[in-house]
């Protein structure tokens, strides 16, 4: 299969103070289309920095990043703006719903930034609502859901653009393992449609829904591991 | 379009639901335009409608006009304690004659000779002011006609003793009765009332409107063949003897271009044949102007006070939007992490607060609307709420959310969606 993200030889060094932090240092991999990765190691390791260049918030300092072998690591904010729409959807460890909207508008803001009109994304976001099992919470506010509900939230609205790849950020982190075992259920469901998906996570548990796990150590891939 | 009308619609929406969140807040932030917009909209209808009253009354007196009034000379004043002493003043007949023919700018002239007398029609009795004068007068003070006609150059011509009265001095000396074609008796001598006209009084500036409510029209031939051109008047034991030939004279001049050379014309002239400054030249264009200079003056303070309350209005504004970008970073971030461009989240703020000042906008106009009502309905004064001065201010509070929530929402986009997303 093809790959949907090459990393070739990806550094990203943060100039604070007189020591300049080698967050990554020389990544290579690759993940192919379909794919469900784990991405495991201790804070400091990297993960969290791999997450925001593969997710197209950050740009590397050296290196080449393709997705869908296109090079995006010298792409503008614009273009990478357009990239995370069309292309990515993320997951948070906090949900990061928007307070004063409702479940069906949270949903429908990517929607929002692609154009479309109300009508066909009230139309789309009750669809997804329903895949998450929240069709009768479209007009809740987020804080009036629990946990796992407003997780399932977070999923739906990954979903909206129809991804290429979904981007969880220890998307069970803080759910109890009942609510975060249907999380990974519906993540595992996602997967076998033929979506992408990767995951930062320290839970073995949790790392193992997916099919292969990458562990970092010091900005580097220490190993890869298969299920 | 369409489609860019409804996200436009949305938007607004958008910024009134995140604005209804903190309905307190947002109505304190938007005091300051209220306030700002009430008080331009308000002190517009005031200034504008006391200038329009002004411009009104200069506009009586005709401002193709030129009104030169015979006047009592300072030396002569001071010696009219003497007893029996004829003072001789003010504008002749050739004064008349030399200003119609002399000037090729002026189109008509109007002479005047004013008397005051007590007239009577059968048992009720006023004091009148009789106007001795030409028909041109009714050209050049023109007032609508309710009955009969004005005196003509035939009437002039023939010592024809006619009198046009005026609405008010018909109603005290005649109540009900069908005025037209009664005698009137002015002095000692009657007169057949052949019209009735409507009357202005008043003041523009520091001029006299030509005409007043007691005046009786009689044509200046009657009026010297009657009465003559010298004056007995008793005051207080004394007694004076006045000639004057004539007391004032209107003359039009063609063009408002030519009003005030050929009024300097005039005086000049006057100043050759007189030797004592017994007369005075006024101009009521000048008038016009000079009030016109008075409303830009009024307009400026106006302006000045306004900007200023506005200014505070809008960076209160701008102030409270910067601490609700502050508030509202993790949701920046989660915006620019699903895609949204750097522009969108400037447009989305940049609405909000265009929605903020619009509101304190529209509001503060219906208090800058009522305000003056009020006072117009109390005070009686007149106020002009004029289409500009609602346009401007509704205007003035968008160009206001435009220019105070540019900073907040440009520091909205440089937001970096990493740090914001694990803002608490």
């Amino acid at each position: 299969m093809a790959d949907i993200v090459r990393f070739d030889n990806i550094h990203k060094i943060y100039e604070m103070g007189a020591e300049p932090v080698r967050a990554l240092d020389g990544v290579s991999i690759s993940f192919q289309k379909g794919s469900f990765w784990a991405i495991m190691g201790p804070s400091g390791s990297g993960k969290s920095t791999m997450m925001n260049l593969l997710g197209c918030l950050d740009r590397p300092t050296s290196g080449r990043y393709f997705l869908e072998d296109k090079d995006v690591s010298t792409l503008d904010d614009d273009a990478l703006s357009d990239i995370r729409l069309r292309y990515i959807g993320f997951i948070f460890q906090s949900f990061n719903l928007i307070p004063q909207l409702t479940v069906q508008k949270n949903i429908e803001l990517p929607l929002y930034y692609l154009g479309w009109d109300a009508e066909k994304s009230a139309k789309k976001a009750q669809e997804l609502a329903a895949k998450v099992g929240l069709e009768t919470r479209l007009n809740h506010r987020p804080s009036e859901l629990s946990g796992g509900q407003m997780q399932r939230v977070a999923v739906a609205r990954s979903l909206a653009a129809n991804p290429h790849i979904i981007l969880a950020d220890e998307p069970t982190g803080n759910l109890d393992s009942h609510t975060g075992n249907q999380i990974m259920d519906i993540l595992t469901g996602l997967n076998k449609e033929g979506t992408t998906i990767i995951m930062i996570t320290h839970e073995p548990d949790i790392a193992s829904f997916a099919h292969n796990r990458l562990h970092m150590k010091d900005g580097l891939v220490e190993r890869i591991e298969k299920n | 379009m369409a489609m860019h009308q409804s996200r436009l619609a949305r938007n607004i929406w958008l910024g009134i639901e995140n604005l209804l969140l903190h309905k307190l807040r947002s109505f304190l932030t938007m005091l300051g335009v209220v306030f700002g917009v009430g008080s331009v909209v308000a002190m517009l209808a005031v200034g504008e409608g006391a200038s329009k009253e002004a411009l009104r009354n200069i506009q009586k007196l005709g401002s193709n006009n030129i009104i030169i009034n015979s006047v009592k000379a300072l030396e002569d004043a001071s010696s009219s304690t003497q007893m029996s002493m004829m003072s001789m003043y003010g504008l002749t007949y050739l004064d008349y004659q030399r200003i119609s023919e002399s000037f090729p700018n002026i189109q008509q002239v109007a002479p005047a000779k004013l008397i005051r007398k007590d007239s009577r029609i059968g048992s009720n009795t006023l004091e009148l002011r009789i106007v001795g004068t030409t028909e041109q007068w009714f050209d050049l003070v023109p007032r609508q006609v309710l009955a009969g006609r004005v005196f003509e150059k035939k009437d002039v011509d023939d010592f024809s003793a006619v009198a046009v009265l005026t609405e008010y001095g018909a109603r005290k000396l005649l109540a009900t009765k069908n005025t037209i074609g009664q005698s009137v008796k002015i002095g000692g001598d009657s007169f057949e009332v052949i019209g009735i006209i409507k009357s202005e009084a008043g003041q523009a500036g520091n001029l006299q409107i030509p005409d007043q409510q007691v005046d009786a029209y009689i044509p200046l031939s009657t009026v010297r063949k009657y009465s003559g051109d010298i004056f007995v008047k008793i005051t207080s034991g004394n007694f004076t003897i006045e000639s004057v030939e004539l007391h004032q004279i209107i003359a039009q001049v063609n063009s408002i271009d030519n009003v005030e050379s050929t009024a300097a014309g005039i005086e000049r002239m006057l100043q050759s044949f007189h030797k004592k400054k017994d007369y005075e030249v006024s101009v009521p264009l000048a008038l016009l102007k000079e009030a016109e200079a008075t409303k830009r003056r009024f307009n400026i303070v106006l302006g000045s006070i306004a900007s200023i309350s506005l200014l505070v209005g809008g960076i209160g504004i701008m102030n409270i939007m910067l601490a609700s970008v502050t508030e509202r970073t993790r949701e920046i971030g989660i915006r620019r992490a699903i895609g949204a461009k750097r522009r969108q989240i400037i447009v989305q703020f940049l609405i909000e607060t265009v929605v903020l000042s619009t509101i304190g906008g529209i509001v503060g106009l219906i208090m800058g609307i009522t305000i003056p009502t009020i006072i117009t309905y109390f005070a009686g004064m007149p106020t002009v709420i004029t289409l500009q001065s609602i346009l401007l201010p509704l205007f003035i509070s968008v160009a206001i959310g435009i220019i105070f929530g540019l900073y907040p929402a440009i520091n909205a986009a440089r937001v970096d969606p990493i740090i914001a997303l694990r803002h608490e």
